[in-house]
């Protein structure tokens, strides 16, 4: 209850961030050539001055700037982004529909790259200086170092055309009518080479850390103690070093948690996923700007969310932060 | 000289420092190498490598010389970052320098600023800034400036906290100082290396950032950086998939010889660490 406590005042304290956002890009945005009565009249082929001064009104655009933004942020606790001129449709709407492929994808790339990057960590850690170690400190810095939809592409030359293995792209077969379990069967399938791609470029820097943080645990005391007590290696470094090592790794998740959805937007423009990055990109490109600022809204809420929940996951593994207050 | 040979004597550190000195050695030569625009048509379109003797990395799907794309990208690539890296830089050391410096309700506006662009997918704010100031090769550059301070600023701030009531700033004091003096004349010089070093964390990411905007066609089309000859090269990945993967292998060396760089400085800097 008092982790909850304590993660919720964390939680409160990042509100005045928030406002500080959503205020300068609305700023922002208003020195953007264009408003959303452009682009309409863009779509329909252009129309009369009055029917656009009509249009303005309507949507509240000859307003001053004061008035505007005020009247953005109070429909913005009602949870009201606005309405998409491109979409037709209101921009919660277009975003929500597109959410689940994002956090689909970000989650699984972020399960997977904390996975595998602890137990290389680990596994680096255990023969440092040796081999293993030099082997998968340069493989990690080679990841870090590749550009992420670099990467995609060439695991679709590989793995897609050469190979043909795996699909090229896309979320989903849609032709193929699948319902039940063969359908999220197929999902997986076209989601593996996303999410490798997205998962490998997070993986060096978890690799990293882990490796740092176990070599670092390595040497206290209590570590010592563990082993005179007579626990089998594996038992040392699994119930002893490897809770307390965890905790880097998870403060890292939170501060990555915004380059993990700006990866994201970037590898489903590869894999043509229909998902929340793929958006922001059409939205930039369509001059779409309401939609663009929701996104920017929903992207940081997200951020916000995932340090949320990185709070309580870290009061849960150390409990000496629980008991401080 | 002892600082030199510690960083030599790191052969990871040796091998990034060869690298970077071949793609600037590349971005010099490029004008003399390949004195023709490298966006101008020079053959017949999609040849292999090493098919036609005067293309020896082949030409791309509008018949350029990808050779010559590879020499003048390695200066647009390394100019981006260095510019962008100067930018982000230089405003980190001011609000951190100032945030650090004062404390108080300063430190408090300055931090809450800097937790909000932090809070800011970086990528996705530099899409903001692209779709609001066009994407020109200039304004490109900038925005990666704008969207990768906040590190610096952090950095800066740490070791501004711990210097300010050192005895030698309470002796600037003494001798009445203005504060703008003390903050970079006398403290700044002491707070700088760690910012310096971690300049190479921020200009790998810089040139990543822009590779990934020319790949979304976001960047400047006019500009023959590397990520727009891979966004090029993707509509012909199926058979042609050479034309996407020279340049990627372009941008991976040149990021793996900062990051090298910068982790050989690091660690001959702090020779205990070093150890790790």
């Amino acid at each position: 209850m008092r982790i909850l406590l304590l993660a919720l005042r964390r939680l409160a304290a990042s509100l005045p961030t928030l406002l500080l956002i959503l205020v300068g890009l609305f700023l922002l945005l208003q020195l953007a050539p264009g408003d959303t009565v452009d682009a309409l009249m863009a779509q329909m082929g252009g129309g009369d001055p009055a029917m656009m001064e009509q249009l303005r009104s309507f949507y509240g655009l000859d307003a001053p700037v004061l008035v505007q933004l005020t009247r953005y942020l109070w429909r913005l606790v009602q949870l009201d982004l606005g309405f998409s001129a491109i979409y037709g449709k209101p921009v919660s709407s277009v975003i929500l529909e597109r959410l689940p492929v994002t956090l689909l994808l970000m989650g699984t790339s972020l399960s997977f790259a904390f996975a595998a990057g602890m137990a290389l960590g680990v596994l680096a850690a255990r023969r440092v200086n040796k081999w293993p170690d030099a082997l998968i400190s340069t493989l990690g810095l080679i990841f870090y170092a590749t550009p992420s939809f670099w990467f995609g592409m060439m695991g679709v030359v590989v793995f897609a055309i050469k190979l043909s293995w795996l699909p090229a792209g896309g979320f989903e077969d849609i032709g193929a009518g699948h319902t039940g379990l063969a359908r999220l069967a197929d999902i997986a399938w076209h989601l593996v080479l996303p999410v490798t791609t997205l998962a490998l470029i997070f993986l060096a820097t978890y690799l990293r850390i882990m490796r740092a943080s176990m070599l670092e645990v390595l040497t206290l005391d209590f570590v010592r103690t563990a082993r005179a007590k007579g626990l089998s290696q594996t038992g040392v470094l699994l119930r002893h070093v490897l809770r307390n090592a965890l905790l880097p790794g998870l403060t890292l998740i939170g501060l990555q948690a915004g380059t993990m959805l700006g990866g994201a937007v970037v590898v489903e423009s590869v894999f043509n996923l229909p998902g929340l990055g793929r958006l922001a990109y059409e939205s930039v490109v369509q001059r779409d700007l309401n939609t663009l600022l929701g996104i920017v809204f929903v992207s940081a809420l997200l951020v916000i969310l995932v340090n949320f929940i990185v709070d309580l996951l870290y009061a849960k593994l150390d409990p000496r932060i629980a008991a401080e207050r | 000289m002892a600082l030199l040979q510690r960083y030599l004597r790191s052969p990871a550190a040796v091998i990034g420092l060869v690298l970077l000195l071949l793609v600037i050695a590349m971005a010099i030569s490029a004008p003399w190498v390949f004195p023709r625009d490298p966006l101008s048509l020079a053959g017949r379109p999609l040849q292999w490598p090493g098919a036609n003797p005067n293309f020896w990395l082949g030409t791309d799907n509008t018949g350029r010389n990808i050779a010559a794309q590879i020499f003048h990208g390695a200066r647009v690539s390394l100019l981006i970052g260095l510019v962008a890296t100067a930018i982000s830089i230089g405003i980190g050391i001011v609000v951190g320098a100032l945030a650090g410096f004062y404390g108080g309700w300063v430190d408090d506006v300055l931090m809450r600023i800097t937790e909000a662009f932090q809070t800011l997918p970086n990528f996705i704010l530099l899409l903001v800034l692209v779709a609001v100031f066009g994407s020109d090769i200039q304004t490109v550059t900038i925005a990666i400036g704008l969207v990768s301070w906040p590190p610096s600023a952090r950095l800066t701030r740490a070791e501004f906290m711990s210097l300010r009531s050192r005895e030698f700033v309470q002796a600037c004091r003494v001798l009445g100082m203005r504060d703008a003096r003390i903050i970079f004349r006398e403290i700044l010089p002491n707070a700088l290396p760690p910012v310096i070093v971690y300049a190479s964390v921020i200009m790998a990411v810089a040139i990543l950032l822009e590779s990934s905007l020319a790949f979304l066609n976001l960047s400047d089309p006019n500009v023959p950086s590397w990520g727009n000859l891979i966004g090029a090269g993707r509509g012909v990945l199926r058979v042609q998939w050479y034309v996407s993967a020279i340049p990627g292998v372009a941008i991976l060396l040149t990021v793996l010889a900062v990051s090298l760089v910068g982790q050989g400085l690091n660690d001959a800097l702090n020779p205990r660490l070093k150890s790790r």
